[in-house]
């Protein structure tokens, strides 16, 4: 198999001509403003729920604190690119915060990582909750007024490629070695060790990989919401991210693509009545691990469809 | 030295001893039974050399040409890397994967890529990619299991299931095969299979086995030697033949009928 | 030393109230191995039923309690049914989501019907101040702590000495060995959780009378709080709830009057991280371990 495959070429192809075509809509005002900050949403909560998933649906790690993570990358990536103005320092802040984030992943995960279940979901709440108290009392954060007029350089061009990156990489990790012994992890973690595999490097890994694409997201939604507050990534942001997981189905990076552009446009409907959301979003969690634990696409990806037609093809 | 010898092995779980001085020696290319009423600690023992368990005393050491390890206490995946396989007594198959995943998961210590190649797709990791599904492929095929490479392991009768888990445990690559009640619950038929495979194991991979098994003639048949594990106490040791004799055996565990 | 002595009085009241709510936690995960994260909110709604009580009828502290404490127990009841029943054999995660999206459930309901804002509790008890010297002790303070403790020693008693008792604590060491003895394992479940969510009602009625104020989102900090104090306990002792409630509520009110308040919280979190991965078992608990 070599890299410049038929296959590729053609995912290659898709990528760029669907990114020509919003960037064409964007330019002659069918998307305007209103749209494209539901696409920048959209862009973001993929980024969000595809690294969340990696930790959750993939390693089996249940991490309620995805949204420390975050806000790791959107005040890091906020403030380099304060001291420097300008797209590269725009995207060295992105970069900074993302390897920020996953630092901190790299030293919260190796302690708390052994724990499972419940108590690591609350252990990853508590971590987040703390983060957002040294935020809220950190000078160059601003605390709690918030962080003021961070320059604005995400664009279409921007968000789109940091979204098809993530998708990329992270499918790229699922489908290698490593990848494959965190989704054992998850399926039987004594097994695994037994098969050789170091529980705990892999667990550590993919926090920390999903902690970076985090910080990424939130650089992003730094630059282009323009204004922080550690408020913003609380809980219930952790929640928002976990959700779309659950309704993509916790295993699926094509399930969280899809569930993250199905949410976004409920909640664009929803905007005026918030607490009709959250109360749709509590429902959904619950509506679907008792009726259809798998959410919408279980662990399967949108390849799997076309494989299936290939399988059939040759029968015949 | 022996391959694998456990000298004056104990443990203890607060004020309950398991396993009380143990001592075992297993020789390259045996196949040697270890067997015991339920709660013997026989699985414990099992644990503790794999790294589940840590010892509370005694030692564990593996003799690999030469190279003498001291493997009490690690953690199973070094053990693992050290040589050590194992299966379990209740199924732990990775049930929602392919018996293809299951075993290229297992073959996870040999693979030759970092993380970055990984992400990035080196030409290296497609080489290495290429090499894991051959050497899976030749594997599935000597234990016949090409036919099912794509099932999921959840989905295989059990009988195969059984068979899965040791092909798995052996694409590690081990050097000594540990299996934990092999037989439990197959059926005559799936028995013999068993014998077939675990033969096949010796011979064509060299390896030495250590299995627990409750099943009394196929422990006779194919053991070369036996250890009686009573109470975690090693009550006897020795050719089947003498064990099978032995009145302290009869009484504890096997009855007058064997 | 007046001020910590002060501090330890409230840390008192307040630790109280998280041990009503920790039993909760306790007596759930002892039995089924969960860890409720609705319980926080079950104790807020039925603050808000002890409000809507003694705010549109003319009922004193005690009915009012008896009744947040009945329907506590009918709304824990329910969600368990609901819930928590059919996941019974599903994945430790399933049923944690489903836990958390009831929690959620619960606060935006209650929100989207009585509004988020903070509404305040009708004085139900007299004002009374108690001084010892320069340490002030309210009456309502007083009522708390008795409150708590008459209801701790009343479950005590339940635990230990009844029939139903002994069918929590079967049914906490092996659910399948219950059932085989001829325990119903379902109606124990069904009455382990009323039990703990009527607890959990007394004591969102307590912090109504004394806080003085409700809002739907009251129940998320002291429920995970509580949690901590049940874990600290040790989860799935009793009297461990008891002593890890008082702990965090004396933890709390020493860090909070001489430390800085915003980190209050913060300090709790990273106790429970501290202890969970010292010594996961608590003070009292027992530690399991998978068999492989």
């Amino acid at each position: 198999m070599k890299v410049f495959n038929k296959k590729n070429i053609l995912t290659l192809v898709i990528i760029v001509v669907f990114y020509a075509v919003v960037q064409t809509l964007i330019s002659i005002g069918i998307i305007n403003s209103y749209y494209e900050i539901t696409i920048a949403t959209i862009c973001i909560n993929i980024i969000l729920a595809v690294s969340l998933n990696l930790v959750t649906g993939f390693t089996g790690q249940f991490s309620l604190g995805h949204a420390g993570f975050m806000s790791i990358g959107a005040y890091v990536g906020a403030i380099i690119n304060m001291e420097m103005n300008s797209t590269g320092g725009f995207l060295i802040g992105v970069i900074g915060g993302a390897v920020a984030a996953a630092v901190v992943g790299v030293i919260i995960g190796i302690p708390t990582l052994r724990l499972k279940g419940d108590y690591l979901a609350i252990a990853t709440l508590g971590m987040a909750e703390i983060i957002r108290v040294i935020f809220l009392n950190m000078e160059i954060t601003n605390g709690a007024a918030g962080l003021n007029g961070i320059p604005r350089y995400t664009n279409w061009l921007w968000m789109y490629v940091f979204t098809v990156i993530t998708i990329i990489l992270i499918n790229n990790f699922i489908k290698s070695s490593p990848g494959r012994a965190c989704i054992s992890i998850r399926e039987d973690e004594i097994a695994a060790e037994a098969m050789g595999i170091n529980t705990t490097k892999y667990k550590v890994m993919a926090f920390a990989l999903g902690a970076f694409f985090a910080g990424i997201a939130g650089a992003l939604y730094a630059s282009y919401f323009y204004f922080l507050k550690p408020n913003i990534f609380g809980f219930q942001k952790s929640i928002d991210i976990l959700v779309i997981v659950v309704f993509g189905g916790m295993g699926s990076i094509t399930g969280s693509v899809v569930a993250a552009v199905l949410l976004a446009i409920i909640t664009a409907f929803l905007q005026q009545y918030s607490e009709l959301r959250m109360i749709i979003y509590a429902l959904l969690l619950v509506v679907i691990m008792l009726f259809r634990p798998q959410g919408l696409f279980g662990t399967k990806e949108i390849t799997d469809l076309f494989k299936f037609k290939k399988k059939n093809e040759r029968i015949e | 030295m022996s391959l694998l010898s456990v000298e004056k092995l104990t443990k203890s779980f607060g004020g309950l001893t398991a396993v009380s001085n143990v001592n075992m020696n297993i020789e390259k290319g045996e196949l040697v039974g270890l067997i015991g009423p339920n709660g013997a600690g026989k699985t414990t023992l099992f644990n503790l050399l794999t790294g589940v368990y840590a010892p509370t005393t005694g030692n564990i050491k593996l003799d690999i040409a030469g190279n003498i390890k001291e493997i009490g206490g690690l953690k199973p995946y070094n053990i693992t890397k050290s040589g050590l396989a194992r299966t379990f007594q209740n199924i732990r198959l990775f049930k929602d994967l392919t018996v293809m995943d299951n075993i290229r998961i297992a073959m996870h210590q040999n693979v030759d890529y970092s993380m970055s190649q990984a992400l990035f797709r080196s030409n290296k990791f497609y080489k290495e990619e290429d090499r894991l599904i051959e050497e899976a492929e030749k594997l599935m095929d000597i234990f016949k299991m090409t036919h099912k490479k794509n099932e999921l392991a959840k989905n295989l009768p059990y009988g195969e299931q059984r068979h899965l888990e040791i092909v798995r445990a052996m694409a590690t690559k081990p050097v000594m095969l540990l299996l934990d009640e092999p037989a439990a619950g197959m059926n005559p038929n799936e028995t013999a299979n068993l014998t077939e495979t675990i033969a096949k194991i010796r011979k064509e991979f060299n390896l030495t086995v250590l299995l627990i098994e409750h099943d009394m003639s196929l422990v006779m048949k194919i053991c070369e030697r036996i250890y009686v594990l009573v109470y975690g106490m090693m009550i006897a040791s020795g050719f089947p033949a003498e064990v099978r004799k032995n009145k302290r055996v009869i009484e504890a565990y096997l009855g007058e009928d064997v | 030393m007046d001020q910590f002595l002060q501090q330890i009085v409230n840390g008192v009241s307040l630790g109280s109230i998280y041990a009503l709510i920790a039993l909760g936690y306790t007596m759930v995960y002892g039995i089924i191995k969960l860890i409720n994260f609705a319980h926080g909110d079950v104790y807020m709604v039925c603050a808000y039923i002890g409000f809507a009580v003694t705010t549109y009828t003319s009922l004193g502290f005690i009915p009012a309690l008896i009744i947040s404490m009945a329907a506590s127990a009918v709304l824990g009841m329910g969600i368990e049914k609901i819930a928590y029943k059919p996941l019974r054999n599903s994945s430790r995660i399933a049923v944690l989501i489903t836990a958390i999206g009831i929690s959620l459930l619960l606060e935006y309901v209650m929100m989207y019907f009585v509004g988020a804002e903070v509404r305040s509790y009708p004085k139900l008890l007299t004002e009374k101040i108690f001084n010892f010297g320069n340490i002030i002790i309210n009456l309502q303070q007083i009522y708390i702590v008795v409150t708590a403790i008459a209801l701790m020693v009343l479950l005590q008693f339940i635990v230990i000495k009844t029939k139903v008792g002994k069918a929590m604590r079967a049914v906490s060491a092996d659910k399948d060995a219950a059932q085989l003895m001829g325990i119903k394992v379902d109606s124990t479940i069904s009455i382990t959780f009323a039990i703990g969510s009527a607890l959990a009602g007394a004591g969102g009625v307590l912090v109504g009378i004394y806080y003085n104020s409700i809002d739907p989102l009251m129940g998320m900090m002291p429920g995970l709080k509580a949690f901590v104090a049940a874990v600290f306990g040790g989860i799935g002792s009793i009297p461990g709830a008891m002593i890890g409630g008082l702990s965090i509520g004396i933890m709390e009110t020493l860090v909070s009057g001489y430390g800085n308040s915003m980190y209050r919280d913060a300090a709790v979190f990273a106790f429970l991280i501290i202890i969970l991965i010292l010594k996961p078992s608590g003070l009292l608990g027992k530690s399991t371990k998978e068999k492989v």
